[in-house]
Order: C-alpha cells, then structure tokens, then sequence
C-alpha cells in the first residue's frame, strides 16, 4: 500500500501522518509513506483544503485532521 | 460507522449534550466573576492602587488575556462546530459558472462561512481556478476569508459590542466582493503563474463533511481552539502587553494629536502602518482596545485592523506560487485602497 500525505509541511500534514501510521501498525499492513508538499502535485489530487490523505493514488480524505481510528476504517476495506 | 463501546447511543448522547452544558455555564461563570477577582487580587491582595499607572496596566494585563482567551475559545468552539456543515468543495461547487458581479457577492459571504486557513490559499487557488471559478470570483472568497474570520468577529463582539462588529464584517464583505470585481474587470488571467491553468484536476471530489459525526465535530471544535490558541498566544500577549503599557502610561492626547478625528491623514497613516505589520486579530486587537480608550476614532482603528489582517507579507509570498508580482501589487493596493475608504466612511458617519 502506497500513503502519500498532501500538505505544505504545517502541523495539521504532521498530525495526519502520525494518525495514519498509527493505523497502518494497527492494522499489520505494509505500507509505503510518501510527502507530497508540491502545490502543483497537491493541487491536482484536488485537494482544496490540506491536509490530504491519498492511498494508491485515490484521495481518501482531505481538510481535516482524523484519529488513527477513522483512517483504519478507511484504510481496512482498502487492503487487499 | 463509527463502532460506540459500551453504552447504547441514547445515552451517550445525552451524556455529551449535558457536558457541553456544563461547560458552557463554566465559561459564563468564569467570564463574569474575571473583573471582580482581577480587582480584589491587584485592588486588595497585591495592594496597587488602580487609579495609578501602573495599577491599571497591570490589571489590564490580566484582566484582558483572561477575557481574550475565554472569548476566543468560546466563539472559535461554537464557529469551527457551525463550519463543519460547510466545506470548500461545497463553496465551489455553488460558484462554479457565475457570473461575475453575483459571483463575487457570493464568494464574499462564502469566504466568511467556509471553513478555511491560510494555509491552504495555495491549493484552494488552483482548485477553484483549474475548475473554471472565475480569477475575481476567487479572489473575493481569498480576500473575505482572512480579512472577516471568526477570532476578529469573537474579540470585535466581546471588546466593542455588536455596532462595530456588524460595520467591520459588512465593511469586510464590500470591501472583499469589489477588489474581487475590480481584479475580473481588469482581466489579469496571464499574471496567474502558467502551471494553474494547466493543471488537471483528477479524481472524485470528496466532501469532507459528509460522514461527520456530532462527535467529530465537537472534537474538530475542541482541536481547532487549542490550535489557535497555540498558533497565536505569542502574539496575543504581545499585544496586550503594549495595550496595558499604553493603557497606563502613554499620555492621554498623545496618539489622539498624531492620528485622531482632526487629523486628515489618519486613516492613511493607520493602513500603512498595518500593512507591514504581521499580526493576526488576536494581536492587534488588545492595541486597538486600549487606543480607542485613548481616544482614537473607529474607524482608523478598524482601518488598522484590516490592514493588518488582511494584506500580510507572509500571505503575499505564500500567494506569489500561484500569482505574478503585477496581480499581487494590483490585489494589494485595490483591497488598500478599499479599506482606507471604509476608514474615512466610519470616521465620518460614527
């Protein structure tokens, strides 16, 4: 599984990052992490507001902070 | 899908609503025994004299970051949970293909209930020019959002009651839906950094709200003050600081003679003096506070605050990625130009 997290580099990118890690080890899945703080790249997942969470490729989620519980339930059904 | 543990849903419900409850009648508590306690413990305890200079601005010092914090807390809750019904991409989707003009009125009042920071100027710019939001459109909703926000409208209610904050959020939606206007009017689209057009927006659209629980929205509420208050308690003490110092020792007639009601060139000299300045509402307000009991007209200290909030440095380099110098200039000295108005308008009505 590949997670990229779309943001500029302020906290609320640095909070989803540990939120979706922290899902990713709950789960025992393996996963890539990557940054995007690219406006350009960023802006072209159609993300309007940061931060934003794309998982192989597909944005899942964007404007707000989650717990690692609600990226687990996002990512769960992703995992194949 | 949220999986409740333990307790039916019923009565966690229940149990949440009489919690905030309770809060709320804690924060009404504290806000209105702050000036009685200020004054027995700096009055009485401590032993100043609160006539003296130094007795009222050290009262005034913590008197007002007690009653700064309680505001900014209480309405940023209650304004981030309202907020969490509306998001940007909902924002765009009602300004898709409009036309100018009820385009930028819209984007305005858009740009005031959108849930929105600064930090996201950038990728929102792109994602609303890419999908064919017209440039002046846009740049009405990127004006309003900073300039009329939730933590100027909290302090402005608090400290000058609801005359002045209705005139600074009206003012703030003219001066925001016009500059926007004006900015189409002059058909600026190739000082836009070439990369915005051409970006190809991929994907489905997510609207963020949608799956919201009300416990996420309490929790958003929750996160979004204590991120606030982190982001800007440097500035907030600063100025309440330099307010207490003018409270207690500048002259009574001093700022009055240099930029009050007499002087043509006050408002003017207030919004130069703002632009540079990078503080955000929390910072200038205090200022603006004890200035006005200093004697300084509404309308230059509402100058002031515009000024200051919305033609940043920061903002402006931050908007550079996506704007070339000759659109940020223009965007500057028409939104400028808007506020010094609206300054002369409020000296001259109030």
């Amino acid at each position: 599984m590949n997670i990229k997290i779309l943001g500029s580099g302020c906290a609320n990118c640095v909070n989803l990052e540990r939120a979706a890690r922290e899902a990713v080890a709950g789960l025992g899945i393996e996963a890539t992490f990557e940054k995007v703080t690219d406006y350009a790249e960023i802006a072209s997942y159609d993300v309007l507001r940061t931060p934003g969470l794309v998982v192989d490729g597909q944005l899942v989620l964007s404007g707000r902070v989650p717990t690692a519980r609600q990226v687990s339930e996002l990512l769960a059904p992703l995992v194949g | 899908m949220t999986v409740t543990v333990g307790r039916p849903p019923r009565t966690r419900a229940v149990q949440r609503w009489a919690l905030l409850g309770v809060a709320a009648a804690a924060w009404w508590a504290l806000y209105t025994v702050n000036l009685p306690v200020w004054n027995w413990l700096i009055g009485d305890v401590v032993g100043l004299d609160l006539g003296t200079r130094l007795g009222s601005g050290v009262h005034f010092f913590f008197y007002d970051t007690v009653k700064i914090v309680l505001l900014l807390g209480g309405i940023i809750f209650v304004v981030t949970v309202l907020r969490s019904f509306m998001s940007v991409e909902r924002t765009r989707a009602l300004l898709g293909g409009r036309r100018e003009g009820v385009g930028n009125v819209l984007a305005a009042g858009l740009g005031v209930v959108t849930p929105f920071c600064s930090c996201s100027a950038v990728p929102a710019f792109i994602g609303f020019v890419a999908s064919g939001v017209p440039l002046g459109v846009t740049m009405s909703f990127l004006i309003a959002s900073p300039l009329v926000n939730e933590v100027a409208i909290a302090l402005l209610l608090g400290l000058f009651g609801v005359g002045p904050t209705a005139l600074y959020v009206g003012a703030g939606l003219v001066i925001a839906t016009v500059a926007g206007f004006i900015v189409g009017r002059l058909k600026m689209e190739r000082f836009v950094e070439a990369f915005v057009y051409e970006t190809r927006l991929r994907g489905k659209v997510l609207d963020a709200d949608t799956t919201l629980t009300w416990e996420d929205r309490i929790r958003m509420g929750l996160e979004e003050v204590s991120s606030i208050l982190r982001r800007i308690w440097p500035y907030l003490l600063i100025g309440i600081g330099l307010g207490a110092a003018i409270h207690g020792w500048a002259p009574t007639d001093f700022f009055a003679k240099y930029a009050g009601a007499d002087n043509p060139f006050g408002v003017l000299l207030a919004v130069v003096a703002g632009i540079p300045l990078y503080s955000n509402a929390a910072g200038v307000l205090p200022l603006v506070e004890a200035l006005h009991d200093k004697g300084l007209p509404m309308g230059t200290l509402l100058a002031f605050m515009m000024a200051t909030v919305a033609l940043s440095l920061p903002e402006m380099i931050l908007l550079r990625r996506v704007l070339k110098p000759r659109l940020i200039a223009t965007f500057v000295v028409i939104t400028g130009l808007g506020i010094i108005a609206v300054g002369y308008l409020f000296n001259a009505v109030l």
